[in-house]
């Protein structure tokens, strides 16, 4: 079987809907930061089908690392504010985070 | 100096009585003694002044008139001017008020002694001297109209002067109203004149009408109409009727205001336009003096208050100048007015000592033997009444005489009809006799009738009577001419020479104006009759009060029962205050009443109409502000928030939420951007 562009997208989409998915149901924020995690390597994916297949060439690659690095950087921010959160409010579930509210 | 005599002294004469009068009103209260001495100095100055320039005016023998313009209605229109004239009327007219005002004041301070209101008395009385100068001096019928309503306004004050009482009140308001009446005839007159000449001041109406722009029926009409100016200040038929009331003012004032001066202002208004009066108004002229004359002789014969038959004397005696004037003898009325101020200021004077004297007694039929009691006052009293009457030797009977000569000429020139007016002048002067002779016995002579009143009864102070014997020594003939039956060769008559008529030898209905030296020569012919019938006529007027009251020959009780009818008509005044409350007064209450029912009615009930319509339209503007305003805003304001709780729920903080709900859109979007 030919692997085209088309399966690339397909397995990125899947890993968007599931990154989606996990930031919008779940209430602890590690598995929201895992969410978003997984949107960005989805991007990651897309990103390197079309520097193979379509137009994008090295630059495409050149972007991937970059985000990458970004998802590091934010992980490593996310997860200190997690632990400060968890610090303070004993509890890592982002709806009962909430004294700013009213 | 003579310039400043002339030209300047005049205005001071003027201020000096206003100066009193503003200083008495607003300081009078301060000032010791309430300011009466201020006012006595004042006065006793202006007299000094006014007879300075008597004199000086007779040295100088020219009329004097200084003029300037008062109101300036810009280019091509009529100038208002104002001014004062010196001329022979008006400095003698001066010296007269001046005297009067003066030796009333000095009066006043004893008769008004112990008043609560003694220094407004004192300051109304220098407003009053103030107003009257005004009149004298003033050379413009507008500004002569100013004065006059000043003049009426301080009469109003004086008569009523003691308002704590109902009769004062009543009679200041009676003569107010009275004046207005004739007021209206003067203004009007003064509309008409200064319609066709366009100029206010005498001498330009005099030329106006010289010059014909005022002529035929409206010169008629403007002349009557100004007369009626003079009808109701001094007193005239139809509105004589205020004058006896006006008797409830203080009897200074009456002697100053309501016998002297101020009645004498219609007169001199009268002289002051003598000139420019065509025949016919001349005409009405003399017969209105002569009907006054008559009723208020006829009135006088029964009244029993003192000071009311001094008032219907005043009357009569105000008819005979009117008449006077109306028969074309300028001079004579002019004449018999300077010599009638003094006999009756000294008359209302002397009434005044005998009521202080009776403790406040006005009832001659109370009195008698007052003789030995005041016998200043009596001797006065006696002078002046024997001038009233027309006796040689006496002011009185110089001036009357010539009026009565005058009524004689008259006659002789215009025949027929006009006989009326010298017979009744005769009639009225024996008339005159007896009611003052009748007055005096009553109060003077007799058993005395109040026994405790005449025991306490004494002569007045020496303020009182010094002014009584002046002015009783000033009614004898020597001061008007040195020949004691004719005053024609007198200074007063050479000064005051009738000025020619502007409308000589005009035809009226039943009057020709003739020329001055034509009209003379009647009076020449026609002056030794009427000396010898006046005489004639006030000896029997003064044999049959001496018959009727002093030897008691007739029963006068037994004369009132038999001509009940004509006692009963004198005593009443003709019934004119009857007449005037049926008609005049009645008519106006009626439409008093009738606009009054209007006004509540129909003028309330439109208003109210009004009121309620506005108020019901406004009801209904709330209703609609309420409901259909305020509905639609509380509407929107309902909505968005109804809107708002809805979109509320979207707003939960929740950022999963959020993104749900964002995916959920984008979705949408893409369904509908792929649809279409």
């Amino acid at each position: 079987m030919q692997i085209t562009i088309y399966h690339y997208l397909a397995v990125s989409t899947i890993l968007f809907v599931l990154g989606i998915y996990a930031l919008i149901s779940r209430k602890n924020a590690i598995l929201i930061l895992m969410g978003i995690e997984l949107i960005l390597n989805a991007c990651n994916i897309n990103l390197i089908a079309f520097s193979k297949y379509g137009g994008l060439g090295i630059d495409g690659q050149v972007i991937a690392i970059f985000v990458i690095i970004l998802a590091v950087a934010e992980a490593a921010i996310g997860l200190a504010i997690i632990i400060n959160i968890y610090n303070n409010f004993s509890t890592v579930n982002v709806d009962e985070v909430n004294s700013l509210k009213e | 100096m003579m310039e400043f005599i002339l030209y300047k002294l005049p205005v001071i004469v003027l201020i000096i009585p206003l100066v009193s009068f503003l200083i008495l009103i607003f300081f009078g209260k301060r000032l010791p003694r309430r300011g009466d001495w201020l006012a006595n100095i004042l006065l006793f100055t202006a007299l000094g002044f006014s007879i300075l320039i008597l004199i000086s005016y007779l040295m100088h023998g020219e009329k004097v008139s200084v003029t300037f313009d008062w109101i300036n209605l810009g280019e091509g229109q009529p100038k208002i001017t104002a001014g004062f004239v010196i001329d022979s009327l008006s400095a003698i007219m001066l010296v007269v008020v001046n005297i009067i005002s003066a030796l009333v004041h000095l009066y006043s301070v004893k008769y008004m002694e112990g008043d609560p209101k003694y220094g407004k008395y004192f300051a109304y009385l220098g407003l009053f001297t103030f107003s009257m100068l005004g009149i004298v001096l003033t050379n413009s019928l507008l500004l002569m109209y100013v004065f006059w309503e000043l003049v009426g306004l301080s009469s109003y004050l004086l008569i009523g002067f003691w308002y704590e009482r109902r009769a004062p009140q009543e009679a200041a308001k009676k003569a107010f109203i009275v004046n207005r009446i004739g007021d209206v005839g003067f203004l009007t007159g003064i509309m008409i004149v200064f319609l066709f000449i366009g100029d206010f001041s005498f001498s330009g109406i005099f030329n106006g009408v010289a010059q014909g722009k005022l002529a035929g029926g409206w010169l008629t009409a403007a002349g009557i109409l100004i007369f009626c100016g003079a009808v109701g200040k001094s007193a005239q038929f139809p509105l004589h009727v205020w004058l006896s009331d006006a008797m409830e003012g203080p009897t200074p004032v009456s002697a100053l205001i309501h016998a002297a001066t101020m009645v004498a202002a219609g007169v001199y208004l009268v002289a002051r336009v003598f000139v420019m009066l065509s025949a016919d108004a001349l005409t009405v002229i003399a017969y209105i003096g002569a009907i006054t004359a008559f009723i208020s002789a006829t009135i006088a014969i029964t009244q029993n208050d003192i000071k009311r038959v001094l008032a219907y004397s005043t009357v009569s005696q105000l008819g005979y100048m009117i008449m006077a004037l109306g028969v074309g003898a300028y001079s004579y009325a002019v004449f018999h007015l300077v010599t009638h101020a003094f006999f009756k200021a000294c008359l209302f004077l002397g009434s005044g000592s005998v009521i202080v004297g009776m403790h406040h007694i006005q009832d001659i039929s109370q009195m008698g033997g007052l003789k030995k009691k005041m016998p200043v006052t009596y001797w006065t009293f006696l002078i002046s009444t024997l001038s009233i009457s027309g006796i040689p030797f006496t002011s009185g009977f110089l001036s009357k005489d010539s009026i009565l000569s005058a009524t004689l000429a008259f006659a002789q020139i215009n025949g027929g009809i006009n006989y009326i007016i010298p017979v009744i002048a005769f009639l009225v002067a024996g008339l005159t006799a007896f009611y003052m002779f009748r007055l005096v016995i009553k109060t003077f002579h007799g058993e005395p009738k109040l026994k405790e009143n005449y025991e306490h009864c004494k002569e007045s102070p020496i303020q009182m009577t010094l002014p009584l014997i002046i002015l009783s020594i000033l009614s004898i003939f020597i001061f008007f001419s040195f020949n004691p039956i004719s005053a024609d060769s007198g200074w007063i008559l050479k000064v005051l020479k009738s000025p020619e008529s502007l409308n000589v030898g005009m035809q009226g209905k039943i009057y020709h104006i003739l020329p001055l030296e034509e009209f003379s020569e009647y009076l020449h012919h026609a002056h030794y009759p009427a000396m010898v019938l006046s005489i004639i006529m006030a000896g029997l007027g003064i044999l049959i009060a001496f018959l009727f009251f002093y030897w008691n020959k007739v029963n006068t009780e037994k004369l009132k029962v038999k001509y009940k009818f004509f006692y009963k008509f004198s005593l009443n005044k003709w019934y004119f205050d009857e007449i005037y409350h049926l008609t005049a007064v009645s008519l106006t209450m009626g439409l008093s009443a009738l606009s009054n029912l209007i006004d509540k009615y129909i003028i309330d009930g439109i208003v109210n109409g009004a009121a309620y319509l506005v108020k019901n339209i406004s009801s209904l503007g709330g209703w609609f502000d309420k409901y259909v305003v305020d509905g639609l805003v509380n509407f929107v304001a309902a909505f968005i928030k109804f809107f708002g709780l809805v979109f509320r729920k979207f707003q939960t903080g929740k950022i999963q939420t959020y993104i749900a709900l964002l995916i959920f859109s984008i979705i949408i979007l893409y369904i509908i951007f792929r649809a279409f």
